[in-house]
C-alpha cells in the first residue's frame, strides 16, 4: 500500500452545504417554529420558568425510552411492549419499596436488572427464532400489562421513600450561595456545558483540518456555535431562575450524551446501523448480526424499567395504568426525528427533537385548552406529516 | 410453409451494452425450435423483446407473429396472442391450491363470483392434458419441483396458447420428470403449438429439437435444420464458445508459491432441502500467487461452494477439511473467517456485499472496523484517511467517500466491495462473478487489481460464469457441475471448447443415471 495522504476533496458551494445541512436541521428548525407558534398562542406561558421545569419532568421518561427505541428501529424493530414493560417496572418498585420496605437502592439496581431481563427474554425470540419484532412485543406488551395488574392487584401503591420520589421531583443541590431567585449552581452547569459543547465542536473543526477534511463554512460554524450557547444558557437561565436543574434532567443529558457518542463514534454502534441497513451485508462482513439484535433489546428493556421508575417516582405512587400508551408517544418521536421505518437510519439527536416536539405539543395545547380529543387528531396529523416530508426529501 | 414468428434483425442494448445485434429467428407452427447459447449470450434477452417484457420502440428491428407485424407494450399484448413464456423462477404461490394457481388472474366466474364447479372441471381437464395425476385441491408447496414445472405449464395452456417459451425447464428437474416434460412438449407439437426451448443440456435439445438456433454475444451463430442434417454437438458447442477475444487482459507472470488453502472432501447440504447434497465431497486448493478459476453453468454450485467455505455462510451439515498455510483450522463463523484470512467478495453486491444506503467509507471500513477503532471507539480520522487511501488506490470514482454507495455505477460499487475485502489483508480472495454487470473499461481495472492481488502473494479464486475472462485471467481453471469438479486444466492449455465439453459431457452421464462418473475430479478431455 503506498502510502500517499488524504486528498482534498473538492471544494463544496456554500449553497450546497446550506442545503445539505438544512435537511438535518429541518425538524430542529421544525421543533423551534412550534415553541415559538405555541409561546406566542400562549402569551408567553409556554417558556415561563415553571411551565419549562414541568415540560422536562413530563418528557424525560419519553426521551428516554425514545433512546433505546431508535436503537431498536435502526437494526429495522420495533418495540410495542415499553409502555408495559415501564409499567411492569414501576409496579414491581413499588411493592419492593412500599410493600417490602426494600433499599431504595438496592431495589433502583433489581429494577434496572429485571428490565434487562425482560428485554433479553423478548429480544431472544426475535433475533435467534426471527419472530418478527411486531408480534413478540405486541405479546409483551399483554403479558406485562397484565403482570402490572396482578403485581398491585388492582389497587395503587405508594408512597415511594422520600429519597427515592428525588429522582424525579428533586433539583440538584445548591452549593454557591443564593442570588435572588437564581440558581448559581444550575447556572453555572449550564455555563459549563455551553463552552463544553463550543470548544468540543472547535476542537473537532481544527483537528479536521489539520488533516486536509473539507470542514464547514468557517461563517457558519461561528453561527452555529453562537446559537447553540445562547440556546443552551437561555434555557438554564429559565430553568435555574425557577428550582434549578431537576435530577431527571442530568440523568437525561447524561443518556443523550451517552447514547449519541455509542452511535456515532463506537464499533457497535456503527453496526448496529450497518444491522439495519442491510442485515445480510453485515452478517458477511462478520457481524454477529443476531448477537446485537438481541442487545439492543436488552438495551430497551433497561431503559424501560428506568423510565418506569422516574415514572412512577414523579407521581409517587405505582398505579395498574401507568405506561398506558407510552410505545406510542416513544416510536412516535422516533420517526418524527427521522428514524427510517425500514432500518438503517435515524439519529439519537433526531429521536430526542422528535419526543421535545410531542412533548411542546402536549403542553402547548394543553395551556391553550385544546381538549384531549382533538390534540390526539393534531399529534397523528403531525405525526403522518414529519415522516411524509422526510420520505419526499430522500426520494429527491 | 410460412413461418408462425418471425424476429427480423432485432437489436437492442442496454446503456451502451450491445445485448443483441441484428438477430434473425422464426417458428413455425408446430415446430420445437431450441435456442442454445452461454450465459449472457442474449437468450433471455431476445425471449424478453418477443413477450414485449421490453416493449415496441425499446429494441431496433420487427416482429412478425402470425402474418402481421404486432407491437407489444407489454407481456399482456403477447399472452393475448397466445404467447406465454414460463420463466426458469416458478411463479406460482405456493400456499394455494393447483387450482386457484391455474385461475388466478382470470377465474371463470359469474357475477364475481368464482364459479368453483368450473374451475375444478377445468383444472382436471389441464393437468390431465399435462399428464399430472394430482387432484386440484393439492397445495402447491406439497409438489415436487417437477410437477410444479407441469402446473405452470397446465396454467399456460388454460390461456390461448399458440407458442409456448419454456427457459430452460429441466434445469431443476431429475430425469423422469424431464423425460416427462420433452414427452409433453412433443404432443404440444402434434397440435400444432411451437415451441421455443432454451437449454443447456444439449443431449435434451438433441432428443426433440426440430430446429436448432445458437447464440453467441448477442448475434445468431449458427442455425441447424435437425431434419436436414445430424446433430453435431461439437458443432453446437464450438458455435457457443467460440468468439474472438475481443476483450484484452492486462499481461501478468504469475510467481506461484506454497499452497495457502486446502480443501479435502468436503461436503455441503441444501439449507432448506436438508437431504439434497449441492457440494459433492470435493477437494480443492489454490497456491499463492496463483489465480484459479471456477467454471460452470448458473447453479452448479460454485456461489454455495464459496459460501460454505467463508465461514458457513450457506447451507447445512458441512463437512470436510480445511487446511490454511498447511494448519488445520474450523471456520464456523464468517468473524472467524476474515480473522483466518479469508475474503469472500459476492456475486450479489447490491444485496450482500453493500450497505447501499450508507457513504463509501462506512462500507469500506466494516469488515475490519478494529483497525481504525483503537479501544472500540472510531477515529473518524483514521477511518477517513484508509477510505480516501482505497479510494485512491482503487481509482473508485466518487465525489467523496461520504457519497452514498447506492448512487454510484456498477464498477465503482465493486471497487468498493474490493476495498472493504483488501481492508481485512486477506490471504486467500474468492471473487465471485467480479466483473457482473460492470462495463468493459471497470472490467480491466478489476483484472488489474486481481494481478495486483496475485503478485502481493495472496491466492485468488475467481468464480465466472464468463469463460473468456476465466481463460484471460487464470492461472488454472476448475469446471465445476452439479456440486463436483468435473475438470481442470492448466490457464495455457485450458479452451472454451474443453470446458464447454466437460461440463456437457457430465450433463449428458448424470441425465444417463451414472452420476457417480464424473465426480472423481481432474477429468482431463
Amino acid at each position: 500500500m503506498t502510502d500517499k495522504t488524504v486528498s482534498l476533496p473538492e471544494e463544496r458551494r456554500h449553497g450546497s452545504f446550506i442545503k445539505n445541512n438544512l435537511r438535518n436541521y429541518g425538524m430542529l428548525m421544525s421543533l423551534i417554529a412550534i415553541m415559538l407558534f405555541f409561546q406566542v398562542m400562549t402569551g408567553g406561558t409556554l417558556l415561563q420558568p415553571l411551565n419549562l421545569t414541568n415540560l422536562v419532568l413530563q418528557n424525560s421518561y419519553i426521551v428516554i425510552m425514545a433512546l433505546g427505541m431508535l436503537l431498536v428501529i435502526v437494526t429495522g424493530h420495533i418495540d410495542l411492549s415499553v409502555g408495559s414493560v415501564a409499567g411492569f417496572v414501576g409496579a414491581v418498585a413499588a411493592v419492593l419499596m412500599v410493600t417490602w420496605k426494600v433499599d431504595y437502592t438496592l431495589a433502583f439496581i433489581a429494577c434496572l436488572l429485571l428490565g434487562a431481563a425482560i428485554g433479553a427474554a423478548q429480544g431472544y425470540w426475535v433475533a435467534y427464532f426471527k419472530i418478527p419484532s411486531f408480534i413478540v412485543t405486541l405479546a409483551g406488551m399483554l403479558v406485562f400489562k397484565g403482570l402490572a395488574l396482578a403485581v398491585l392487584q388492582g389497587q395503587s401503591l405508594g408512597p415511594f421513600p422520600a429519597t427515592f420520589q428525588k429522582l424525579s421531583s428533586g433539583f440538584i443541590p445548591e452549593i454557591l450561595p443564593e442570588a435572588g431567585t437564581l440558581h448559581p449552581t444550575s447556572m453555572l452547569i449550564g455555563a459549563l456545558l455551553a463552552l463544553g459543547l463550543v470548544y468540543a465542536s472547535a476542537k473537532g473543526r481544527s483537528r479536521e483540518q489539520l488533516h486536509g477534511i473539507e470542514v464547514e463554512p468557517y461563517a457558519f460554524f461561528l453561527g452555529k456555535s453562537i446559537l447553540l450557547a445562547c440556546a443552551v444558557l437561555y434555557f438554564t437561565y429559565l430553568i435555574a431562575s425557577h428550582r434549578g436543574l431537576p435530577n431527571v434532567l442530568v440523568i437525561m443529558t447524561a443518556l443523550i450524551a451517552l447514547y449519541g457518542f455509542v452511535t456515532r463514534r463506537t464499533v457497535i454502534g456503527r453496526q448496529v446501523y450497518a444491522v439495519g441497513g442491510n442485515a445480510k451485508a453485515a452478517s458477511l462482513s462478520g457481524i454477529k448480526t443476531e448477537r446485537l439484535t438481541f442487545f439492543t433489546f436488552v438495551n430497551m428493556g433497561v431503559l424501560a424499567a428506568l423510565a418506569g421508575l422516574v415514572f412512577a417516582a414523579r407521581l409517587n405512587t405505582a398505579t395498574p395504568k401507568a405506561g398506558l400508551g407510552f410505545e406510542l408517544d416513544v416510536i412516535a418521536a422516533c420517526f418524527i426525528g427521522g428514524a427510517s421505518a425500514y432500518g438503517g437510519v435515524g439519529r439519537v439527536g433526531g429521536a430526542v427533537v422528535g419526543a421535545m416536539i410531542m412533548g411542546v405539543m402536549n403542553n402547548g395545547m394543553s395551556i391553550l385548552g385544546i381538549g384531549i380529543d382533538y390534540q390526539q387528531v393534531i399529534k397523528g396529523l403531525v405525526l403522518l406529516g414529519a415522516v411524509c416530508i422526510d420520505v419526499y426529501n430522500q426520494r429527491r | 410453409m410460412t413461418a408462425m414468428l418471425e424476429m427480423r434483425n432485432v437489436s437492442k442494448s442496454f446503456a451502451g451494452v450491445q445485448a443483441l445485434r441484428d438477430v434473425n429467428f422464426s417458428v413455425h407452427a408446430g415446430q420445437i425450435h431450441a435456442l442454445v447459447g452461454e450465459n449472457g449470450a442474449g437468450k433471455s434477452t431476445l425471449m424478453k423483446v418477443l413477450s414485449g417484457v421490453y416493449p415496441h420502440g425499446s429494441y431496433e428491428g420487427t416482429i412478425i407473429f402470425e402474418g402481421e407485424e404486432r407491437h407489444f407494450r407489454d407481456i399482456n399484448d403477447s399472452e393475448a396472442l397466445g404467447i406465454i413464456i414460463i420463466h426458469q423462477e416458478l411463479a406460482l404461490i405456493p400456499l394455494m391450491s393447483i387450482a386457484e394457481n391455474i385461475f388466478l388472474s382470470h377465474p371463470p366466474s359469474k357475477l364475481g363470483v368464482i364459479d368453483r364447479d368450473e374451475v375444478y372441471r377445468r383444472t382436471r381437464e389441464l393437468l390431465a392434458q399435462v399428464g399430472l395425476r394430482e387432484s386440484p385441491d393439492t397445495l402447491i408447496t406439497d409438489l415436487g419441483v417437477g410437477k410444479q414445472q407441469l402446473v405452470e405449464i397446465a396454467k399456460a395452456l388454460s390461456k390461448r396458447v399458440r407458442m409456448l417459451i419454456l427457459d430452460e425447464p429441466t434445469a431443476s428437474l431429475n430425469e423422469a420428470d424431464s423425460a416427462a416434460l420433452l414427452e409433453r412438449l412433443m404432443v404440444f407439437r402434434e397440435q400444432g403449438i411451437g415451441s421455443i426451448l432454451i437449454s443447456h443440456k444439449l443431449n435434451e435439445v438433441a432428443k426433440v429439437a426440430d430446429h436448432i438456433t445458437v447464440l453467441r454475444d448477442g448475434r445468431t451463430v449458427d442455425s441447424i435444420d435437425c431434419h436436414a442434417e445430424p446433430i453435431q454437438e461439437d458443432r453446437i458447442i464450438r458455435s457457443m464458445v467460440n468468439r474472438d477475444m475481443a476483450h484484452r487482459f492486462p499481461e501478468r507472470s504469475a510467481k506461484i508459491g506454497e499452497p495457502v488453502l486446502n480443501v479435502e472432501n468436503w461436503s455441503v447440504y441444501h439449507p432448506i432441502h436438508p437431504e439434497r447434497q449441492v457440494i459433492k465431497n470435493v477437494d480443492f486448493g489454490v497456491k499463492r500467487g496463483e489465480v484459479v478459476g471456477i467454471a460452470g453453468l448458473m447453479g452448479a454450485g460454485r456461489t454455495e461452494f464459496a459460501m460454505s467455505l467463508f465461514g458457513r455462510s450457506w447451507g447445512t451439515d458441512i463437512s470436510g477439511r480445511i487446511r490454511l498455510e498447511g494448519r488445520e483450522i474450523v471456520l464456523s463463523s464468517v468473524a472467524a473467517a476474515i480473522d483466518a484470512g479469508l475474503a469472500y467478495v459476492t456475486e450479489d453486491r447490491k444485496q450482500l456485499g453493500l450497505i447501499l444506503a450508507d457513504d463509501v467509507r462506512k462500507n469500506i471500513t466494516l469488515a475490519s472496523l478494529d483497525q481504525v477503532a483503537p479501544n472500540r471507539v472510531i477515529d473518524d480520522i483514521a477511518e477517513l484517511k484508509v477510505a480516501s487511501d482505497y479510494r485512491n488506490r482503487m481509482r473508485i470514482r466518487c465525489s467523496d467517500v461520504y457519497q452514498e454507495t447506492g448512487q454510484l455505477s456498477g464498477g465503482n460499487q465493486q471497487k468498493v466491495v474490493l476495498s472493504k475485502w483488501l481492508m481485512t489483508d486477506p490471504k486467500v480472495l474468492i471473487l465471485d462473478e467480479p466483473t457482473r454487470g460492470i462495463d468493459v473499461g471497470a472490467k480491466y481495472e478489476i483484472y488489474c487489481i486481481i494481478n495486483e492481488l496475485a503478485e502481493a502473494g495472496r491466492g485468488v479464486v475467481v468464480i465466472s460464469s464468463e469463460m473468456p475472462e476465466l481463460l484471460g485471467i487464470c492461472d488454472r481453471i476448475c469446471v465445476m457441475n452439479d456440486g463436483a469438479f468435473v475438470g481442470e486444466f492448466k490457464g495455457a492449455e485450458a479452451t472454451q471448447e474443453k470446458i464447454m465439453r466437460a461440463i456437457m459431457r457430465n450433463q449428458r452421464s448424470n441425465g444417463n443415471g451414472v452420476p457417480e462418473a464424473a465426480e472423481m475430479g481432474g477429468l482431463q478431455p
